[in-house]
């Protein structure tokens, strides 16, 4: 890990956090160009570290390190490799055109929106750098705030319910993170430092325990199966914004928290669950998908083929071998793309007709031709064309799972054609069906704004698609490091080897901490 | 004689506390009534001298200055207790200011019964002999008493005074008979010689049992632990708020103080039994805290349940204390208690400085769906009010999870990973009354436009109340090293 150098991540968290208070300073009339041109500064920020990353190397890159807490040695600890890259990107590519998507659709409060869009941004690339695992709870949790104001202030009819039930539900899962992370600290040698705790050998039944503890974090946040409901109430009530910050990046929060300390630090506990998860990853696939087979709402299909696409994320994790892991990530960054995409569809024909069922945006192919074309290409991206992006993701998915069990990838697959089904359902009704003459009048064609905020993700949806090699490629070395790592920590569930220099630690009976205290 | 000059020194700042308090009571009937604030600023003025005399001590923290043939003692750990017991009167005293002009309430005993209340908890973080805590603990009360009942045409003050009184009282008879047993059974009240007595005994004594019990209950309706805390929601509710903010930090947190002092100074030994008796009450003080608070529409009532599920989790660091191992395993457990009321200090009088402030035709506006659309009339006390919210929710990065993460962390030290997560788990039920004042200062709109809707009526008193709350909160949250390594340094030591 290499110190020192500009230190890009701390802008790339600041410059947001420092642009919502400044904010406050300008007029409210000015407040969308100002949040516009931060967020552009925070891409352009984040932009050559594309360039600039060692795709060779599996170390964290851009580290930064500095003692924030003494005691307990708390460090604001920062750094990005081939996994959490692409997340930071793609956060950062998105956040300028959720400024745009907002631009005349929010008339209420506008500075504060935009100052909540703000700290929500710093706060979500700081759960994606964050190297220390205090820090990284403290920005995992202050996004709730933020994200819960978004919903329940600027949201459709029924937000406070479903700002509350997002706010509970995820407060309830990160509750038992935190107990396992100071856990971590006693049996994993007095740190916090998410690295060093990767190197640690914990016994069986404790990696089991902190597994659930885990679970209930990132479960809920991805949402795996059980745990989704409050996604389609979350997404349904929140502003176009919110709905994509949630869809693209909040719920791939989840996902980054199994791979980056689920898979390294609790390899066994993993290993033996990995049925249980490939289990729930399948319901959720198949369950996500009939019920968006079923949906009239268009918000509330794309929040349950959410659901479906995060089944095969969480799939590609468990099967842990290096094209499922690389699959996930893949397939992360994929449906950020494709489904923030089209959350901001939904949210332009919703500006429009203020109606997001499907029976009242019909037949939108006459009308609107540029709208209707960008939103077919993000349905056949969604539903994995070849060609497209998440065809990519979702391919290397199924060969990771190929590998672990054959029937598992055939009942998988199935998703995928369900997910055409219910697209091209959904495709054929709004683009090609009748319009209601009721609506025609207000059925303008996209303008230059809303054109802008679309085309940068059609770029990206074909550009991954069809040369997935430079994404693949950068996130290789990280990967292959996360399989060593679970590898070399593997244990026979009673005893361990104890490393030399490292506190050596057991569960024992009664529960006590042996490590020896400094 | 001579030895008597140097044992007034050390409690100098008691002296000037009392000194101060008594200079109100003759000035008062002399100062005209619309001068009243003369007071406070004389109040405050001693409060700042005080400061002066501890804060300059606290870089020798190791000083340990006893008084009085041990009866009283300066160490660190007092010193840490006082400073903030000056801050929290400081702030309370500048919060009274407008209230109480506001309530036409602005009585010049008021600033000398806060006086001797703070004198009295000064000899309670100080005190190291049962009976000089005692004492302590009596000045304390009585001023609080009567300070509950100064809304003297409001029959909610009156009952809430009256209330405290009687349950007050009585469960100062009980920590009075259980200092009584405990002289029998050891030959002292000093903690240091009960300490000695009793050595490793334990519980087989069953009159040591029945000792402890009724300490237990004692200083347990001072902080206010479930099954103790009856008193609390009526006498938060009927007491004028800055006086309810005054007791719920500054009585909260010298009870607090006096308790961990008696119990790892005095009964250290024990401490494999009591931890058993303070984990169940912190279990159930947490669950009903949390659940009762939930059904409130009161927000000083709700605020009481709150403070109770509060002293919950500051309970769960004595537990730590009382259950590591080790020699100096406690320290954590001890360490995180200061803190723990420390943060916890700051936030709740943030939130009661919103409360006494916030008008309705006249009257305090306490329902908590008074506070409906508060962000569109007033941002800026709703933000205020959010940032107190979110922090006794325990949410970073505000001191409020500071609070908990220490707390927590004690526990986890100590063997007691399920009872963190369990208090994590009621942690997430605390969020839902808390959010739900977020959700309706700034998701809500008010019913219909009344003309006299509630507002809050700022001053500049005001503002330094609601800055320092508003700085502590963020600042402790984001960097917390000073009051940490304050608190490391001044822990008490378990013998």
């Amino acid at each position: 890990m290499q110190t020192g150098g500009f230190p890009w991540l701390t802008v790339l968290i600041f410059l947001p956090l420092a642009g919502a208070g400044a904010l406050y300073f300008v007029k409210e009339t000015h407040a969308r160009v100002m949040a516009l041109v931060i967020t552009a500064a925070d891409f352009l920020v984040a932009l050559p570290l594309w360039w600039l990353f060692d795709s060779s190397s599996s170390h964290m890159q851009f580290a930064e390190h500095v003692q924030w807490i003494t005691s307990p040695p708390i460090h604001y600890s920062l750094g990005v490799d081939g996994i959490s890259l692409p997340l930071v990107l793609m956060t950062a590519v998105l956040m300028p055109l959720c400024v745009l998507i907002s631009w005349e659709s929010i008339t209420t409060r506008l500075r504060t929106f935009m100052a909540v869009l703000l700290v929500m941004e710093g706060a979500m690339i700081g759960v994606f750098v964050a190297l220390d695992f205090v820090l990284f709870y403290v920005f995992w949790e202050a996004m709730l705030i933020p994200m819960y104001l978004l919903i329940g202030v600027w949201g459709g009819p029924n937000r406070l319910y479903a700002a509350m039930k997002f706010f509970l539900y995820t407060l309830a899962g990160s509750m038992l993170l935190l107990v396992a992370v100071l856990v971590l600290y006693f049996y994993g040698g007095h740190t916090f430092d998410i690295l060093a705790l990767s190197q640690v050998t914990y016994s069986a039944s404790l990696q089991m325990w902190l597994f659930w503890a885990f679970f209930a974090a990132f479960a809920v946040k991805v949402p795996m199966f059980p745990f989704h409901t409050w996604l389609p109430d979350a997404h349904v009530e929140a502003p176009t914004a919110g709905s994509v910050i949630l869809a693209s990046v909040l719920l791939k929060m989840g996902a980054y928290g199994f791979v980056r300390f689920s898979l390294p630090m609790l390899p066994d506990a993993s290993r033996m669950m990995t049925p249980l998860m490939a289990v729930l990853s399948i319901a959720a696939i198949i369950y996500g998908a009939y019920m968006a087979l079923a949906q009239s709402d268009l918000k509330k299909l794309i929040a349950y083929s959410s659901v479906s696409h995060m089944g095969f994320v969480t799939l590609g994790l468990f099967v842990m071998n290096q094209e499922g892991i690389e699959g996930a990530v893949m397939q992360m960054v994929n449906h950020g793309i494709t489904t923030g995409a089209l959350f901001l569809c939904v949210g332009m024909i919703y500006d429009r007709t203020h109606s997001r069922l499907i029976s009242d945006n019909a037949g939108l192919a006459k009308p609107m031709p540029r709208y209707a074309t960008c939103l077919v290409i993000f349905a056949l991206s969604s539903l994995g064309l070849p060609g497209t992006n998440s065809f990519v993701g979702e391919f290397l998915v199924l060969i990771g799972t190929f590998l672990w069990s054959k029937a598992a990838t055939v009942i998988a697959s199935l998703g995928i054609i369900l997910a055409a089904v219910y697209l091209l359902y959904m495709v054929q009704r709004v683009a090609f069906g009748t319009p209601s003459p009721r609506e025609l009048p207000r059925l303008q064609d996209i303008g230059p704004r809303e054109f802008g905020t679309l085309v940068p993700l059609v770029v990206l949806v074909f550009w991954i698609g069809l040369f997935p090699n430079p994404l693949v490629s950068r996130m290789h070395a990280s990967v292959s490091k996360t399989l060593e790592t679970m590898a070399r920590t593997r244990v026979a569930p009673t005893s361990h080897p104890s490393a030399a220099h490292r506190p050596s630690i057991v569960l024992t009976a009664t529960d006590q901490p042996q490590a020896d205290r400094p | 004689m001579t030895s008597y000059g140097s044992d007034l020194i050390v409690i100098l700042p008691e002296l000037i506390v009392v000194a101060a308090a008594c200079l109100v009571f003759v000035l008062d009937p002399l100062t005209p009534h619309s001068r009243k604030e003369l007071l406070a600023w004389l109040s405050l003025g001693a409060l700042a001298l005080c400061i002066g005399l501890t804060g300059g001590q606290i870089s020798v923290l190791n000083l340990r200055l006893p008084a009085f043939s041990d009866m009283v003692v300066v160490d660190g750990y007092a010193r840490f207790w006082k400073l903030l017991l000056y801050g929290v009167t400081g702030l309370t005293i500048l919060m009274s200011l407008p209230y109480l002009k506001a309530e036409g309430l602005h009585l010049g005993e008021y600033y000398g019964f806060i006086l001797l209340a703070l004198s009295g908890m000064m000899v309670m973080v100080s005190g190291a002999d049962l009976l000089t805590i005692y004492l302590g603990t009596e000045l304390m009360s009585l001023s609080l008493y009567v300070m509950a009942g100064l809304k003297r045409t409001s029959p909610r003050s009156l009952e809430a005074s009256a209330k405290y009184f009687v349950l007050g009282a009585f469960s100062s008879g009980l920590l009075l008979y259980g200092i009584s047993l405990l002289y029998g059974l050891t030959g002292s009240t000093r903690l240091n010689a009960i300490a000695d007595a009793l050595g490793t005994k334990g519980f087989d004594d069953p009159l040591l049992l029945i000792a402890t019990i009724l300490l237990t209950v004692g200083f347990g309706f001072k902080i206010a632990v479930v099954p103790f805390h009856m008193w609390t929601p009526d006498v938060y509710e009927g007491a004028p708020t800055a006086v309810t903010a005054f007791m719920a930090v500054a009585s909260k947190a010298a009870s607090f103080a006096a308790f961990l002092r008696v119990f790892i100074e005095g009964l250290g030994g024990l401490r494999g039994d009591w931890s058993n008796l303070f984990l169940v009450l912190c279990v159930i003080t947490l669950v009903l805290g949390n659940v009762v608070a939930i059904v409130q529409t009161n927000i000083k009532r709700m605020l009481a349940y709150s403070s109770i599920a509060h002293a919950g989790y500051a309970l769960i660091g004595v537990v730590a204390a009382g259950r590591a191992a080790g020699e100096s395993g406690g320290t954590s457990g001890i360490a995180s208690v200061m803190l723990y009321l420390t943060f916890y200090a700051f936030m709740t009088l943030g939130a009661f400085a919103v409360i006494a402030m916030f008008r309705k035709g006249g009257l305090e506006g306490e329902d908590i769906a008074d506070y409906t659309g508060l962000a569109k009339r007033q941002p800026v006390a709703a933000l205020m009010m959010l940032v107190f919210m979110v922090s006794l929710a325990g949410i970073p990065p505000t001191a409020g999870f500071l609070g908990k993460f220490y707390v927590f962390m004690a526990a986890v030290e100590a063997g007691l990973s399920w009872l963190a997560a369990v208090a994590l788990l009621f942690a997430a039920v605390s969020a839902y009354y808390y959010m739900r004042v977020v959700m309706l200062m700034y998701m809500r709109e008010p019913e219909a436009a009344v003309i006299d809707s509630p507002h809050l009526v700022t001053s500049p008193a005001l503002s330094i109340v609601l800055a320092c709350a508003v700085a502590g909160v963020i600042l402790l949250g984001l960097y917390p090293n000073p009051v940490v390594s304050l608190a490391l340094q001044s822990v008490l030591m378990l013998r």
